[in-house]
């Protein structure tokens, strides 16, 4: 598969160290605008460790990522500190352990989410704490954005309880609902199926796809659940041991012969063969 | 369905267990106690320490460790349900009293001065325990609403006096000028403090506004020539009604009222002054509450990593909470440098935050009535142990130990949300995540 | 230059005591991530309890300084641990699956209960003691400023070493030496490989409370008098030098007691005595903002 024409996000020769371990190492690829890449690889392979980077929670050790708007703004996002990424460069994501705001209602968290807009409404709270319209009016549209966002995700009925009463998949519909709320341009998910029932998963591929057609969401995402990676994404790239071994289609994937020892090991022989060459 | 053959027997009282365990916490009792209270030191005539035996009050003492132990380990495997033993007419009868407590707390908030007009203890009191209640209030929007734990709040109160004290008494300015000053200075000094420090995890912030707090003390103490030292800063100015001072003259605002001279009225007026300071305060925190700072207050108690991933700009959020925190801290103690008219650093040490800090946790979860009630509870507590004023910090460390073991979310155990669809529902306290890493 | 050795033998001296105290700090801090408030009050009964632990030797005829001073150490030693253990037992375990602000809030209430306990029992005034290690040895014969060591600071420092390296092997090669190091490093897993973590964490705040009894023995031979507040102030100043020295590490906590203990001595020897805890509180601030893992310590990463 060819790199991306109209590349949202480029990794160059992103490291991450950890003293004396590589979580990563060398890393480069492109995510295409408006189209759904995926992560994967065994575990330990350093993809959350690249979300990490990515999203501004990390400081890599080396290398660039960069982030393109439509309007050609660029933003170097290993440079930008955490909150700015979510802020300007308007890339979004959720959570491995899920974390939202568990003793605040489910509204809440997706209001939560359009705290800059609203500040800038409440004129810094100034004109809020005032009581002038013009916030109320903000308030008022932020209302109805979470709920748009809430009945994509089908969890109107939920709106005032306690975020941390939803059971498990609830939840995490909520953190994408509350991702969306801010409006991004990236939206990284980390494993967002995990611990769904394959029906669940299904209606999860459907709620991306349907990000990606009416808002022209692009989606990173990381994934060990094979029905999700395949569903939907239009291109996968596989790390192990935080090395880059394929970037490619979900089709060509599966073949790979590298990608099949990664996650399923290999013969014995080959085994061999290569301690042989090594000279062990 | 069960039947009586399901239903466990009722164990029989181990007796013998028992003594066992009270025979364990008597010896623990015993050596904990046996030299500290057993004896007595004292400095003789010759300034040597003499040893005074008190063998009585050591028995007396681990014979009480003999008995709580044994009373202990007798009921240890049935926890007394308090909560399942209410009726259920009660818990409902409670539950609509809970709702008009407020109001009807507020009502007899203002009524207080008429009603105990002659009293002069009484409206002392009422003021004393209003100027905590403003201080609990400011110190809940740090702690209860941001989650940021502040030990060293009293440097804000100390602030704001001593800002008040000097302005008034080197320029002469009015009460209505010096105290929003005080204010903005104590608000400034916040952001001072709290720019290096508010990147700290909860306990090395809390250690840190300990620290400052004392460092604080020590300069007020030391810094003569400014502060006045340990003598501290007298003959502050009286406040006036609006020009019209509290006198016993012609000008004084007795005759311009027609109505008699009495020491009362500058007391009512410092009563209603500190009624709307402090109701002042809770109403920009119930503003505050509804408007996206103070969500982002609460979100940054709950989790700071989800705020910043959501664009929160974390640093400048815990800024705000901290200078508005400091803010109604230093209005409250230019308050009380004018009703004293004489500060010293005496009144500012450590126990001042700690008691403020029990305060907002006892009234539990940002809950604005909740730090209401555990003030006057607390203030009228101490009140009634003057008598006994040795013993009053026992039992207020005591008190926190307990309290914390077992109801260690406060008074009030549950939140409410600030905006909803339908109904609010009330959040009860366990849900409600504490600074999660 | 004589003063300038003088102080440092000074600091050294007044460093070890806190070296003593701030190993309970980073001992209780890494194995369960919490502040022990109150342990400068317990060093602060410590000393109590070395006070009148002799005087009651004295009184009932143990006459021989050395003798009685050692029973002192036994018996403070004892009683400091028990105390360390009720303490964590009554006002710590229960909240240790609790919020964050519960274990601290509890530890500000036991450190006011410890003082006023003790302001109760003792009376407020300051209990004096008349030096009972006198002498020492001059090291540099001069005609301005003799430099000198007192006996009772050869002492302290030998303690203190002493001490120091037995706990050091008790770390490092003893079962509970191990147990500590499991829990500190992942309590869940230890507790999963059958370590008893509710016991392995009492001892931690017994030996810690053990460690400040010595201090406090120290410290009122060392300065004559005692008061009930000395745990207030000398608690922070440890805590500092736990700080300072990376919290969690072992020879982080005597470094950093000794750094503390030097600074503190030379800021008032050359500058001002009456800011010299203003100092101390300062270098913790200072210590936090630019070093919070401090020299020896390890540099915490975020878990996302």
């Amino acid at each position: 598969m060819s790199a991306p024409a109209d590349p949202i996000l480029a990794v160059e020769h992103l490291s991450m160290r950890f003293g004396g371990l590589v979580a990563v190492d060398d890393l480069s690829f492109a995510a295409e605008r408006g189209h759904i890449t995926a992560l994967i690889g065994p575990n330990g392979a350093g993809k959350t460790t690249v979300f990490n980077c990515i999203t501004g929670f990390y400081h890599a050790s080396v290398g660039m990522i960069r982030l393109a708007h439509t309007d050609g703004t660029t933003y170097l996002l290993e440079r930008l500190l955490d909150f700015r990424i979510a802020k300007l460069a308007r890339v979004a994501r959720t959570f491995q352990n899920i974390r939202l705001f568990a003793g605040m209602t489910v509204l809440e968290n997706l209001l939560i989410a359009q705290h800059n807009p609203l500040m800038k409404a409440s004129g810094f709270t100034m004109l809020g704490l005032l009581g002038l319209p013009i916030y109320r009016t903000a308030e008022a549209a932020a209302v109805d954005k979470a709920k748009y966002w809430l009945d994509r995700v089908g969890l109107m009925r939920r709106a005032d309880d306690p975020a941390g009463d939803l059971p498990y998949g609830e939840q995490r519909r909520i953190e994408i609902a509350r991702a969306m709320c801010t409006d991004p341009v990236l939206l990284c998910l980390d494993e967002p199926a995990a611990g769904l029932n394959p029906r669940e998963s299904a209606e999860l591929n459907e709620l991306l796809l349907g990000m990606r057609a009416e808002h022209n969401t692009s989606i990173l995402l990381i994934e060990h659940d094979m029905s999700v990676v395949m569903g939907i994404s239009d291109r996968v790239v596989v790390l192990d041991y935080g090395v880059k071994i394929f970037d490619g289609t979900p089709t060509d994937v599966r073949n790979d012969p590298k990608v099949i020892a990664a996650y399923l090991g290999v013969e014995d022989e080959e085994v061999e063969q290569a301690e042989a060459e090594v000279g062990l | 369905m069960s039947n009586a053959a399901d239903i466990p027997a009722r164990p029989a009282f181990d007796l013998l267990g028992a003594l066992k365990s009270a025979a364990v916490t008597a010896v623990v009792a015993f050596g904990l106690f046996s030299l500290l209270i057993g004896v007595r030191t004292d400095q003789g005539p010759t300034g040597a320490l003499e040893l005074t035996p008190r063998l009585g009050a050591l028995g007396v003492i681990v014979a009480i460790a003999f008995i709580g132990g044994f009373v202990r380990a007798l009921f240890a495997g049935e926890p007394i349900d308090f909560a399942g033993r209410v009726p259920n007419g009660l818990k409902a009868a409670t539950a609509l009293v809970g709702r008009y407590f407020g109001f009807a707390l507020l009502a007899f908030a203002v009524a207080e001065p008429v009603l105990f007009y002659h009293n002069r203890y009484f409206l002392d009191l009422g003021i004393q325990v209003l100027t905590y209640v403003m201080l609990g209030w400011g110190l809940n929007i740090v702690v209860g609403l941001a989650g940021l734990l502040d030990l060293g709040y009293v440097a804000f109160y100390a602030v704001g006096a001593y800002s008040y004290a000097l302005l008034a008494q080197n320029f002469g300015w009015s009460f209505w000028i010096c105290l929003p000053l005080a204010g903005f200075l104590a608000a400034c000094w916040g952001v001072m403090l709290g720019f290096p420090v508010l990147r700290l995890r909860g306990d090395y912030l809390a250690i840190v506004t300990l620290a400052f707090g004392e460092i604080i003390r020590l300069i007020l103490i030391n810094w003569q020539s400014l502060t006045g030292g340990p003598n501290g800063i007298s003959g502050i100015p009286r406040p006036s009604f609006f020009g019209i001072p509290f006198v016993d003259e012609e000008n004084g605002f007795a005759a311009t009222f027609g109505l008699e001279y009495s020491p009362s009225q500058r007391t009512v007026f410092l009563y209603y002054l500190i009624l709307v300071l402090a109701l002042l305060t809770n109403w920009v925190t119930l503003r505050l509450r509804r408007l996206p700072i103070g969500r982002a207050w609460e979100a940054l108690r709950e989790d700071e990593i989800a705020c910043r991933s959501l664009g929160i700009n974390t640093t400048t959020t815990k800024l705000t909470a901290f200078a508005m925190g400091a803010m109604f801290g230093g209005i409250a103690g230019s308050f009380f440098a004018t009703r004293q008219g004489f500060i010293s650093p005496e009144s500012f040490t450590f126990s001042e935050s700690a008691l403020v800090l029990a305060i907002v946790v006892l009234g539990g979860m940002g809950s604005q009535l909740g730090v209401a009630v555990a003030a006057s509870v607390m203030l009228v507590a101490f009140e009634l142990f003057r008598e006994f004023s040795q013993y009053r910090m026992l039992v207020f460390g005591l008190a926190m130990v307990l309290i914390m073991i077992w109801r260690p979310r406060g008074l009030v155990a549950t939140r409410t949300p600030s905006v909803f669809l339908g109904r609010p529902k009330e959040v009860p306290a366990e849900i409600v995540a504490e600074a999660r890493q | 230059m004589e003063y300038f050795c003088q102080q440092l033998i000074n600091g050294l001296a007044l460093g070890s005591i806190y070296g003593l105290i701030a190993i309970g700090y980073t001992m209780v801090y890494g194995i369960i991530g919490m502040i022990n408030f109150a342990h400068g009050d317990i060093f602060m009964v410590g000393a109590f309890t070395a006070l009148i632990a002799f005087l009651a030797l004295v009184a009932i005829g143990v006459t021989a300084i050395p003798l009685a001073l050692f029973l002192v150490l036994l018996i403070a030693m004892a009683l400091s641990a028990l105390y360390g253990q009720v303490v964590e037992r009554i006002a710590y375990r229960p909240l240790r699956h609790s919020f964050r602000l519960a274990p601290l809030i509890s530890a500000i209430g036991m450190s006011i209960i410890l003082q006023n306990y003790v302001q109760v029992a003792q009376g407020a005034r300051v209990k004096p003691l008349p030096p009972l290690i006198q002498g020492g040895y001059t090291l540099l014969q001069s005609e301005t400023f003799p430099v000198q060591v007192s006996n009772i600071q050869i002492i302290i420092m030998v303690t203190t070493v002493v001490l120091m390296a037995v706990f050091s092997w008790l770390v490092a090669n003893t079962r509970l030496g191990r147990d500590m190091r499991a829990c500190e490093q992942d309590l869940k897993m230890a507790a999963l490989v059958g370590v008893d973590t509710d016991r392995t964490i009492s001892l931690t705040f017994v030996v810690g409370a053990a460690l400040a009894a010595v201090a406090g023995l120290m410290y009122l031979l060392y300065y004559g008098v005692i008061d009930f507040f000395i745990g207030f102030v000398a608690g922070v100043k440890a805590f500092t030098a736990a700080v300072l020295g990376g919290i969690g590490s072992l020879p982080g906590a005597m470094l950093g007691g000794l750094l503390i203990g030097l600074i503190e001595t030379f800021w008032s020897a050359y500058f001002s005595i009456e800011y010299k805890d203003v100092a101390a509180f300062s270098i913790l601030v200072i210590v936090l903002i630019f070093l919070p893992t401090g020299i020896l310590g390890r540099p915490e990463i975020e878990k996302v």
